[in-house]
């Protein structure tokens, strides 16, 4: 080092941008990331949105309150029951329907089962950006068994729209409750292959901590909600602070973890899958008998005035803001959707890691594209 | 702090403002001028805290524009929301919030998207769903497209 031909400090580097997706693996959709690069440094991170963007809003000014349900299935589609959840949530509370108690704890079955297809295919999907292939087949395995439930009993796989105000769509097949068992009975047997894999893998582990610190101060003023903040925190769960449907009734445990970083998210999710066993555990020996849902007026409307209900989600807080002018149709449906401000959260953690380290960051925060464009 | 508390809160706090109420929350009508000193009061006073903007939108109220705040605090759990009406509907302008939430870059960057509405002080502000050269701003309620087809 006497010598050098350079000194280090007449080294210049150059930064570059580089575009990743719409159609990229990692971004889970049609996202595309621009990345602003130095070598393999991070310099900024700007997400463009808009390949999905249907205008869902929009539309829901010109449907009825009943039809806007079926739109938010495609919001978020995978968890399609909590976003039908919110939006009936809304219209009962504004229009004061009462709903049967069968169809509350059929509500909460559904919404939790949602909750654990969505964290299987996260976990999946993040096994695999970071670069396990394996796990991917394992998610879609064990997930696939729950959406044969769903299609058994709501007809539909993805984008069910089986909760609608007043309640639900239909009774849950006679079956519904002994095969949900053998399913709950196998599930916990696939969760021990999940920690077998990936949870006590040692390239994992490196991959994940102490990367993409997300701060409690910083999840606050990015309006993080969901695993996403509770990692860094934040006590921030619907079901807990602001209840719905009975979830006050039940005992689980609000998964918080002060690691802020990409494993503590991976941990929050691994546990929240336990605490929604554990919930409909609770539910299957007493599900009330009765009616599965009020009959409604084929109109429904809603009295003037203005109306928010928000929901736990699998990513975060999900709600609705409606707008109503005393008319059959809302005047302006707003959707908070989780996965929109937790966008905002990946160039604080990014920037100054490796570029690989984006893939981990994206998918611990776990995005959905369309519920972000909706 | 429960509604009517917070209501009177805000009765007593801001007297030359209008408070009113939904469904759910307590509502504050504010002008575009006094935004930000009474956001980044209500966000730092001890007996609001309100640090968690969780939703920002607009809505069109035709001819004006009402400017919406969802504000929460995650020491005491309480809401309200906070109302701009901005008359000029040919060039609507109001200052970001930015400063205070960093998570209204993106909320405003929809809202510039669909109402059209500027915010001066915004880091980027861009159409983040829409291309740039689109014509018009889609939830506006006089918006045209002939593309729309009606069944």
């Amino acid at each position: 080092m006497e010598n050098p031909i350079v000194t280090p400090s007449e080294l210049k580097t150059e930064e570059f941008v580089v575009n990743i997706g719409p159609q990229h693996p990692a971004t889970h959709g049609v996202l595309r990331v621009e990345a602003t690069l130095d070598g393999e440094i991070i310099k900024d991170v700007l997400p463009h949105l808009g390949y999905i963007h249907r205008g869902i809003e929009k539309m829901t000014e010109s449907l009825g309150y009943k039809q806007s349900i079926f739109l938010t299935s495609r919001m978020d589609y995978l968890s399609a029951h909590i976003n039908n959840h919110v939006c009936a949530l809304a219209i009962e509370k504004a229009a004061q329907i009462e709903v049967p108690a069968r169809a509350k704890a059929i509500r909460i079955i559904m919404d939790e089962l949602q909750r654990l297809t969505s964290h299987e295919l996260w976990w999946g999907s993040c096994a695999m950006d970071i670069g396990a292939v394996t796990p991917f087949f394992l998610a879609f395995r064990d997930r696939e068994r729950i959406l044969e439930l769903f299609e058994q009993n709501t007809g539909n796989r993805l984008t069910m729209s089986y909760i609608i105000p007043g309640g639900v769509m239909n009774d849950v097949r006679p079956d519904f409750v002994p095969k949900l068992k053998a399913l709950i009975k196998s599930i916990k047997e696939y969760r021990k292959e999940y920690d077998q894999l990936i949870t006590g893998n040692f390239i994992f582990q490196h991959r994940t901590q102490g990367i993409g610190i997300l701060s409690k101060e910083q999840a606050i003023s990015l309006g993080c909600t969901g695993p996403t903040a509770r990692a860094s925190g934040l006590s921030c769960d619907i079901r807990k602070l602001y209840p719905y449907d009975g979830y006050e009734k039940l005992d689980f445990k609000e998964v918080i973890d002060y690691g802020c970083d990409n494993w503590a998210r991976y941990v929050v999710r691994m546990e929240e899958m336990n605490q929604s066993i554990h919930i409909i555990e609770q539910l299957l020996d007493n599900l009330p008998t009765g009616d599965y849902r009020t009959k409604l007026k084929g109109v429904l409307k809603l009295p003037a005035g203005e109306y928010y209900q928000r929901v736990e989600s699998a990513r975060g807080e999900l709600g609705v803001y409606i707008v109503s002018d005393g008319g059959a149709k809302p005047y302006r449906m707003k959707f908070r959707t989780p996965c929109y401000s937790n966008l905002g959260a990946v160039k604080p953690i990014s920037v100054g890691m490796k570029i690989a380290d984006l893939m981990a960051n994206m998918a611990t925060i776990d995005l959905v594209i369309p519920d972000m464009d909706r | 702090m429960i509604k009517e508390e917070l209501k009177h809160y805000l009765e007593q706090t801001f007297p030359n403002s209008k408070v009113d109420e939904t469904f759910d929350f307590p509502v504050l009508f504010i002008t575009k001028e006094e935004l930000i000193p009474v956001m980044k009061q209500l966000r730092d006073a001890p007996e609001t805290k309100f640090n968690f903007l969780f939703c920002e939108t607009a809505v069109d109220r035709n001819p004006e524009f009402e400017m919406v705040y969802h504000l929460s605090s995650t020491y005491y759990h309480h809401d309200m929301m906070v109302k701009v009406v901005l008359e000029d509907r040919e060039n609507p302008v109001i200052e970001s919030v930015y400063s205070l939430w960093e998570a209204a870059d993106l909320y405003e960057d929809e809202i510039y998207d669909l109402f059209g509405i500027r915010f001066t002080n915004h880091p980027n502000l861009r159409r983040i769903f829409l291309t740039e050269e689109w014509v018009g701003y889609p939830l506006r309620k006089d918006y045209q497209d002939d593309r729309i087809i009606s069944l």
